[in-house]
């Protein structure tokens, strides 16, 4: 007799199915927020933005605005005395007292039309008093710099963030493990460096969308391209102090959002517009320029890095400062400083480490979280360090790489062991992919070849708590709709939660769905889409709930069939038993039950699974020393190698091949695992050579398309190779964890490490633009 | 601002509208037609997002715009085919097909104008290189996928070969 396995491994898991959304995309029918359709009753919203970095707002008079017809309604920071932030509650909706950049929001407008809402802008009279500004977050530190938030002390902030009142510190992580100063002497190397990350912008291609409208009960719905519909709820409803049952948040598919869209940023302006003109739908679109600066930017991060090793190459110490730019407001920032804290010696096994990541307030764009969290940036610098200590020993730069990156059973620096980890299989696989240590000809004589190598890891950071929960029921044929609460934001959770739905259950992929648009009010509850949490998280919930909704079909045919559920199995969309072979299908089953087989009347009914999910093992860390059992859930690792191509005539750097090797624990559905890892490394090579927010007082340059460029057709690699590695979670979803962000993190140090083994430079900070590349050979003297 | 009577092919079927001066064609089609296919990502003539193919009176074909910087007065008596009109009864157009079974979509907002950009560029070119399907692709930014399964996408549509149904 056969019995059945508890989590059946058979397809479509581990299948290359194809996405669930696909279909509706490649139509146009696919919905986006900016698609719904409102009625001739919209109302269209502007924001009124502060042209100062730093300043009070002494008067505002909107008598003016209020007068233009086709004006339904302008509304201040008076409306908003609450405060809201996801991590440290440190910003009103709108600006009250003070403004804090260049874009803050001042006042908003509800018109007939977007036109007359843009007019009415002109006619509100602001009074502001400037004041001094902070514009570098090393400055920012000093006890004579501008003081941005007085009232930081008074914040409410989650218990793993630690303020300094009166400073321009909200957070300041620190690790303190063995003995650094001591270490030094014992160092056959030791490398120190300075790089500087600029903001970037997350662009995706939709810009941000939000519709508010509120009943006359005080009901409040909001549709928006969001990452964030249930931490939107929770945020919006405590700032405004009402229940979070009263907010229904409607968000649809997400049009690309790398962290842009994730928590609260410009939602909550159109909830606030939209209550000034009950019953009326408001809708809030930012143009293209405000999306470069008025949303979330990636932080600015200057990092210095001091690195020693033994004569074998084996790092002994290791002293690292992070100082991030995280602008105005560091409601989200404090969190990527926390991470950029714990994961702040990147995946070495290092014995002696001293890490200090600080979040300073400056007046520049809000920091918010970016594909990466922090890691992008601190591997930015970290990566091309390593590799220059690797050559001061005259060690090939992979092989230190081998003797020193993390492995599973060693303690991280924050004193937890370190799981089972294919970093070391990634590195062999990048490195054998790329060719390394055999460099070919160039294709001209006035270019150089080179080839770069870095590696990585990131932890999904979030609460210790953060919670997923998932919703497996039956249709009449037997279809199955999934119900969850996290996004699908294009990386592909939807067709993912459909393959474990349809294997945890025993139904070919063809019949799951996944409910959408996502809404409060009727999806289970999920944190965030955010921190490639979801595969491993929300994958959970899905798996819980589909087998939940297998056992109450089994317990329910066991009875009627006078059986043992153990010997009873759903295989392809039909119970079989092992013990009797009978069949049936389960359309006759998961509604309407079955005849009792005692007599009269029914057993069982509709078939409705619950699942949920929340890690309950991670520990708090001494603020003192980042020391405790269990800092994150997990980590995800990989490698990447790049050859590129150095024009010495122009400076211009072509990639011309890409490797990515990452260990992803399983692949659920592989190709779209590789088109991740293949997406990310682009990215990351648009970092690397094009994006930039040129920040002048505060003031961002480059707010366009034509001034700051992100990655065209022209600008992928002809190639690049992505590599799954498989090394088990022990608590994901048939081994499974996530991918989403970490492809980008180790491309633009690869490169950098690149152009060196090419021509022999290094340059301070990105992007790696020809003009930039050419100037720094030539100060090396490799070009005249 | 004055209002002026226009005619105009959208995917096949004669469109009557009465447009203000300053209306885009992309403000003709999203809100006043409700074809919200074709996406507003800059409304500067930068994403691609909002790319349609527009045959203006004689022309043979349409050509790709970006519909966000083209007025609906100028599209009177022109033909445009929009993301919605590429599939014919049903069947996907070869560049549809293609682009999801290569596994070019992930967040989907560009993938119309990339389709619509796509199958401009196999109109004219049924065999293009790699190099000119990259060059007909510049001008439709996508922040998701890296291209390069795009490229792949659009290499396998040009072996399927022309779509089924009259692409005006």
């Amino acid at each position: 007799m056969l019995k059945t396995h508890p989590t059946p491994a058979r397809g479509p898991v581990g299948e290359s199915v194809a996405r669930l959304d696909g279909q509706e995309k490649v139509t146009g029918a696919a919905q986006f927020a900016d698609d719904i359709q409102f009625g001739p009753g919209l109302l269209h919203a502007r924001i009124l933005r502060s042209p100062h970095a730093h300043a009070l707002i002494k008067r505002i008079d909107a008598s003016r605005a209020l007068a233009l017809p086709g004006v339904r309604a302008v509304v201040t920071g008076e409306q908003t005395p609450g405060y809201i932030g996801l991590y440290l509650q440190d910003r009103h909706i709108f600006c009250r007292d003070r403004v804090r950049y260049i874009g803050d929001p001042v006042a908003g407008v509800a018109a007939v039309d977007e036109q007359t809402a843009e007019k009415a802008l002109d006619l509100i009279e602001v009074e502001y008093e400037p004041l001094p500004a902070v514009f570098d977050p090393v400055a920012g530190t000093r006890p004579d710099a501008p003081l941005l938030h007085p009232d930081l002390g008074q914040y409410e902030a989650v218990n793993f963030i630690f303020p300094k009142p009166n400073t321009n510190i909200s957070n300041h992580f620190k690790i303190r493990r063995g003995d650094v100063a001591g270490a030094w002497a014992q160092c056959a190397a030791v490398v120190e460096r300075e790089y500087r990350v600029p903001h970037i912008q997350h662009v995706p291609i939709e810009p941000h969308v939000a519709v508010a409208k509120w009943d006359e009960k005080g009901k409040i719905t909001l549709w928006a391209s969001s990452q964030s519909p249930f931490a939107q709820r929770n945020l919006i409803a405590k700032a405004l102090h009402i229940s979070q049952s009263q907010i229904q948040v409607v968000a649809p598919y997400v049009g690309g959002g790398f962290g842009a869209k994730a928590g609260v940023s410009m939602e909550a302006l159109a909830v606030v517009i939209a209550g000034a003109v009950k019953g009326r739908p408001v809708k809030l679109r930012l143009t293209r320029e405000e999306e470069f600066f008025t949303t979330f930017v990636r932080q600015g991060l200057v990092a210095r890095f001091k690195l020693g090793c033994d004569t074998e190459g084996r790092l002994l110490a290791l002293e690292n400062t992070y100082y991030w730019d995280a602008g105005a407001y560091t409601e989200y920032g404090v969190n990527m400083t926390r991470a950029g804290g714990y994961s702040g010696t990147g995946p070495y096994d290092v014995p002696n480490v001293s890490v200090d990541s600080i979040c300073v307030y400056t007046n520049h764009p809000v920091g918010g979280p970016m594909r990466g969290f922090g890691m992008p940036e601190l591997h930015a610098g970290l990566e091309q360090a390593m590799d220059d200590l690797a050559r001061s020993i005259q060690l090939d730069p992979v092989e230190f790489r081998r003797r020193n990156c993390i492995r599973g059973g060693d303690t991280v620096a924050t004193g937890m062991t370190m799981h089972p980890t294919g970093l070391p299989d990634c590195i062999e696989q990048a490195a054998a992919a790329i060719n390394w240590g055999h460099k070919a000809p160039p294709s001209a004589p006035t270019k150089r070849r080179g080839k770069g190598f870095a590696i990585m890891w990131k932890a999904p950071a979030m609460p210790p708590n953060a919670g997923s929960s998932a919703r497996v029921q039956f249709n009449e044929d037997a279809t199955v709709t999934v119900s969850v609460g996290g996004q699908e934001i294009g990386q592909g959770t939807f067709t993912v939660m459909a393959q474990m739905a349809a294997a945890a259950l025993g139904v070919p992929y063809e019949w799951v769905k996944v409910a959408g648009p996502v809404d409060t009010d009727y999806s289970p509850y999920e944190w965030q889409t955010v921190a490639s949490r979801l595969t491993w998280s929300m994958g959970n919930a899905v798996k819980a709930a589909a087998l939940d909704a297998r056992r109450q079909v089994l317990e329910m045919v066991a009875q009627a069939w006078k059986e043992n559920p153990d010997d009873l199995d759903i295989v392809n969309g039909q119970v079989i038993s092992y013990k009797t072979e009978e069949a049936r299908s389960l359309k006759d089953i998961v509604i309407y039950g079955l005849p009792n087989p005692d007599g009269d009347g029914w057993i069982g009914g509709p078939v409705l699974g619950r699942g949920s999910f929340m890690p309950t093992y991670v520990t708090g860390l001494d603020a003192e020393t980042g020391q405790g059992p269990r800092a994150v859930v997990h980590y995800t690792t990989g490698a990447q190698a790049v050859e590129v191509e150095v024009d010495l005539e122009t400076g211009k750097v072509e990639v011309l091949r890409g490797v990515a090797a990452f260990d992803v624990g399983k692949a659920i559905n592989p190709e779209m695992v590789k088109a991740q890892m293949e997406g990310g490394l682009v990215q990351g090579i648009s970092t690397a050579f094009f994006e930039g927010l040129k920040l002048k007082d505060g003031r961002v340059q480059n707010p366009s398309f034509v001034d700051y460029r992100i990655a065209t057709a022209a600008d992928a690699p002809p190639q690049v190779e992505a590599i799954i590695v498989e090394v088990a979670q022990d608590d994901g979803p048939w081994g499974a964890r996530g991918i989403g962000e970490h492809s980008m993190v180790p491309t633009l140090p690869a490169i950098a490490n690149a152009i060196y083994d090419a021509v022999g430079i290094r340059m301070d900070a990105p992007p790696f633009s020809a003009e930039k590349v050419f100037m720094a050979m030539r100060q090396a003297g490799v070009v005249q | 601002m004055s209002l002026h009577h226009i005619t105009l092919t959208i995917n096949g079927a004669v469109e009557r509208a009465t447009v203000p001066a300053n209306l885009t064609l992309l403000q003709l089609l999203r809100e006043t037609l409700a074809l919200t296919g074709t996406k507003n990502g800059c409304a500067a003539g930068e994403c691609g997002a909002c790319t349609v193919l527009l045959a203006l009176p004689g022309a043979e074909r349409g050509e790709p715009v970006n519909s966000c910087m083209v007025l609906a007065v100028e599209c009177d008596g022109a033909a445009v085919v929009t993301v919605e009109g590429l599939a014919h009864d049903h069947q996907l157009d070869p560049v549809q097909q293609a682009l999801l079974e290569a596994g070019g979509v992930q967040c989907g907002f560009c993938t119309p104008g990339v389709l619509i950009s796509a199958r401009a560029l196999l109109d004219r070119n049924p065999r293009p290189s790699e190099a000119e399907i990259r060059e007909a692709l510049v001008g439709n930014l996508c922040r998701c996928t890296g291209y390069l399964r795009i490229i792949a996408g659009i290499q396998a549509a040009a072996q399927l070969g022309a779509p089924a149904g009259p692409a005006a």
